[in-house]
């Protein structure tokens, strides 16, 4: 088989796996499953973030201790943790799909938290104590004055981060979720003669996806640089 | 308006404010002057508690700042600051400084508060630059808009710690303009600063400290023609020669 029959033959496959007879998969799998650990994982790593500079030891504390676990951690361990770990707590199998968002949003934010934190604690000590000068209270101080500064300086590690997060769907593999890593293996054992081609393709596919969400984020960067300053 | 009853604070081993009890009474213009290190820019930040004190009471108003079950926020929206570094905001244009603090606090509308942002920055000659990014101002109009952004929420006592200091020579005097005009509303009026023809035309009483302590505090004639404690005579004939 030519590379173009098997593209011919897979090409569904790759994009969804074996929906709509089946669940989903392939790169739609892949895409849904970056987004929404994306999106979860923003929210919970600003708060821990936060939690991470708080003035309050009894959230501090806790928090920067979950923060080092997770971030001496391989992400293959965290998978793990959720797939073996978590049906032990709950009492009931959480199926593949879960078990892998929940382990890129734990792990991730752990991550996004820190960038969070280094972001806010690069801007100099007197943006907050101006804030809390006028009167404004701590959270009211970060909402106005700290995080709309802090978030720009963040864009480009988030945006770093969240290509990871994209790379690390992958992993999804080790647990037979039908992800696009998963679907190229499979496709690459029927049609055995074409692993060069098969796993190039898969790596240009997370090559496109990582480079487009870099390009977008660094329009976004140039767009905000430009309203900073131009009146 | 303030009373410092016993006031102490250490740094570590260093004591930077030692036993201070003084009152600023209300509508005084008080200059507080002395060498670098000597504890005034820290005692001016102890009256809105940027800084916390280690022994003693502060009272601004009657309310005791530094207790616990002070609402802090509500005494300092009462007490405007300016900084040496003016600590504008800087993702806000110069309306927006000033807009952000009655807005969030809900003392004012939308409109309100930008009406009266804009007369204050008339006030200090840059109702032109209201739509202007801090880093697009000089310094001097930096300072001139967290001026305005101080008297936004229409505090009763304006506290300034070095305003002059970091600015360029030629811009020292727009700003000192603006202070010396708000000298005339009856705001009361805490002021550290090294300017002394400020303190002799504006002041009603100087403090000299060093070492942590209030040596002298004198009308402006008086400390500046007659010194009484050593290391103020010492101090203003080095200013002098300088």
């Amino acid at each position: 088989m030519g590379f173009l029959e098997m593209i011919d033959t897979y090409w569904l496959y790759f994009l969804v796996g074996q929906y709509p007879d089946g669940p989903l998969g392939g790169l739609a799998l892949t895409l849904l499953l970056a987004t929404l650990g994306l999106l979860l994982a923003l929210p919970l790593g600003l708060v821990l973030g936060l939690a991470r500079i708080c003035p309050w030891r009894w959230l501090r504390w806790p928090v920067t201790g979950f923060v080092f676990v997770v971030r001496g951690t391989p992400l293959l361990m965290v998978v793990f943790w959720a797939y073996f770990f978590l049906p032990s707590v709950t009492g009931h199998k959480t199926g593949q799909f879960s078990t892998m968002l929940i382990a890129l949003v734990i792990f991730d934010a752990a991550y996004l938290a820190e960038i969070v934190r280094a972001g806010l604690q690069a801007l100099p000590r007197g943006q907050m104590e101006a804030a809390r000068a006028l009167g404004l209270s701590y959270l009211g101080a970060l909402r106005s004055v700290l995080l709309p500064q802090g978030l720009r300086h963040m864009l480009p590690s988030l945006v770093n981060q969240f290509a990871a997060t994209i790379k690390e769907t992958s992993l999804g593999y080790i647990i037979g979720l039908a992800e696009i890593s998963f679907i190229a293996t499979q496709v690459n054992t029927l049609v055995f003669t074409l692993p060069t081609q098969i796993y190039l393709l898969l790596g240009a596919t997370y090559f496109v996806l990582c480079f487009g969400l870099t390009r977008l984020a660094y329009r976004l960067e140039r767009r905000l640089a430009q309203r900073l300053h131009t009146p | 308006m303030i009373a410092f009853e016993q006031v102490s604070k250490w740094f570590g081993a260093y004591q930077a404010l030692v036993d201070i009890h003084e009152t600023v009474a209300a509508g005084e213009r008080l200059v507080v002057c002395g060498p670098s290190g000597s504890g005034k820019s820290t005692l001016i930040r102890t009256i809105n508690r940027l800084e916390g004190i280690d022994a003693g009471r502060i009272r601004v108003a009657g309310r005791d700042i530094h207790s616990p079950g002070t609402d802090l926020n509500a005494l300092r929206a009462g007490i405007g600051f300016v900084f040496q570094q003016f600590n504008l905001f800087p993702h806000l244009t110069a309306l927006q400084n000033c807009t952000l603090a009655p807005r969030q606090l809900g003392r004012a509308s939308k409109a309100e508060a930008g009406e009266r942002a804009l007369a204050l920055l008339d006030r200090v000659g840059l109702a032109h630059k209201a739509d202007a990014l801090p880093s697009e101002l000089s310094g001097g109009q930096q300072q001139r808009v967290a001026i305005a952004r101080a008297l936004a929420m229409q505090p009763s006592l304006l506290l300034f710690d070095e305003p002059t200091s970091a600015l360029d020579p030629e811009m020292v005097g727009e700003v000192l303009a603006v202070m010396r005009d708000l000298a005339r509303d009856g705001l009361t009026m805490v002021c550290v600063t090294h300017e002394m023809g400020f303190a002799r035309e504006v002041a009603d009483r100087v403090w000299f400290m060093d070492a942590g302590r209030v040596l002298e505090r004198a009308s402006p004639g008086d400390f500046f023609q007659r010194p009484q404690h050593p290391r103020a005579q010492q101090f203003l004939a080095e200013i002098r020669r300088a």
